[in-house]
């Protein structure tokens, strides 16, 4: 779902900031465990980054709203294994495997681990990039019902092209299994005013990553 | 609250960490036993992220490029490619974007549809970056979330926020402060902090970071 409370960009009623002074990087020792299942399990290659972000989307918005940052991830990826049937339902019920699991192509191993690879999105170009720096955008007024990466306060908006980032997997594809169908990536940058009206402040800017799809002449 | 319920306690936050904790045990087990993750791997990835990545990387890059132009210079065309020729491991990061603060300009880094974070120069993102209030407020009152954080900008400064909507990523170079002429690069990466790097801090002034290592 794209329309989900996940796309929190200019939303009110939050509340403030809080910082936290010497914040260590886990807050419980079950939350390490949870990042590392994550990251593991994501090497298995069976979903995509963007495949494990629509799951965490999908969640009802009272559970994603009520949920911290690391359950949120426990939910999506105890959803996604039952989904792609490494795990069932039955097994999460008893607390341990009742059959052999199933035989994967990727294994992350202890080597893989230290060598603390980061996934790399850049793709070859399937053809020119339609857009150059300088030139002026307007992002469509979709409303995807799978997944996309471009939020609800950046559609329908005039903007400038700041810079032209490559060619990328394009999210809205692979989350849904429809393959990596690589698009260019803009940097594209708008005004605060052409976002947030006329009482906006002057001084500020805003810019999204913008995939090529996302956007038509101006 | 006082309460004569004596299973109130069984709904503090304290028991749903503890429900956690079995939970997440539970489904490591049956991952394990099914053969999918190593737990061996799964200690190395959680000791990469709480001693091998983290802020200081990215204050050794930034102590670097105020030190040398020629590295500023680089970093600044592609941050991936200078990151990566400093870094102890390799490649350390895909799609690293550095961008400068100016007087005329700060810049300010956040996902809003998720949380999205230069993890290999800056380690895993803090709770505050994560959270609602951060994602929603920095791209419509900025002024606002930096006065979360107690920082106030001269009058005229623009503000450019980044939303990081792709796998490309944000670090921000802060300016370097007055008075650290001649500082060699190591005393320097100590002012840098990791909220400086995404906008939301400045890095500390050397009378701070005087005060900060001897109390």
């Amino acid at each position: 779902m794209t329309n989900s409370i996940h796309d929190m960009g200019g939303g009110h009623g939050f509340g403030a900031v809080e910082p936290e002074p010497d914040e260590p990087v886990f807050h419980d020792d079950w939350e390490a465990r949870v990042y590392a299942l994550q990251r593991a399990m994501g090497a298995t290659g069976l979903w995509t980054i963007d495949g494990g972000r629509a799951s965490l989307e999908n969640l009802p918005p009272l559970a994603y709203l009520a949920a911290s940052y690391y359950k949120r991830w426990f939910l999506g990826l105890e959803r996604r294994i039952v989904t792609h049937g490494l795990v069932g339902e039955d097994e999460i019920i008893a607390g341990r495997a009742l059959r052999p699991g199933i035989r994967l192509n990727r294994k992350m191993t202890l080597d893989d681990a230290k060598a603390m690879s980061f996934a790399n999105f850049g793709r070859p170009a399937p053809g020119p990039a339609r857009f150059k720096a300088g030139d002026r955008v307007r992002t469509k007024n979709i409303h995807p019902t799978a997944h996309t990466r471009l939020p609800r306060y950046a559609r329908g908006k005039l903007g400038t092209v700041e810079a032209v980032r490559g060619c990328h997997v394009f999210p809205d594809s692979a989350a849904i299994g429809a393959g990596e169908n690589p698009q260019w990536l803009y940097t594209v940058v708008f005004s605060g005013r052409e976002l947030w009206g006329e009482e906006a402040d002057p001084a500020i800017k805003v810019s999204i990553e913008a995939f090529e799809p996302y956007l038509s002449p101006p | 609250m006082p309460t004569n319920d004596p299973h109130a306690h069984d709904h503090d936050h304290g028991s749903e960490l503890s429900e956690m904790q079995l939970r997440v045990r539970a489904l490591e087990t049956i991952l394990t036993e099914k053969g999918y993750v190593d737990p061996a791997a799964l200690d190395q990835i959680v000791e990469n992220v709480e001693t091998k990545i983290g802020p200081h990387i990215g204050a050794r890059v930034v102590a670097r490029a105020w030190v040398d132009p020629e590295f500023k210079r680089r970093l600044l065309a592609d941050a991936t490619e200078a990151v990566n020729s400093v870094a102890e491991f390799d490649p350390v990061a895909a799609h690293l974007i550095a961008v400068e603060n100016t007087p005329q300009t700060h810049n300010v880094v956040v996902c809003t549809l998720c949380s999205c974070y230069p993890w290999p120069v800056l380690g895993l993102p803090p709770v505050w970056y994560k959270s609602a209030p951060y994602r929603s407020r920095t791209v419509i009152d900025p002024k606002g979330v930096l006065a979360d954080f107690g920082v106030s900008l001269p009058a005229g400064t623009d503000i450019r926020i980044w939303d990081s909507t792709a796998e490309t990523r944000f670090l921000v170079v802060p300016m370097r402060p007055e008075g650290t002429e001649g500082w060699s690069e190591e005393a320097l990466a100590a002012l840098v902090t990791r909220d400086s790097m995404v906008g939301t801090g400045l890095p500390k002034s050397p009378a701070e970071n005087k005060a900060g290592a001897s109390g």
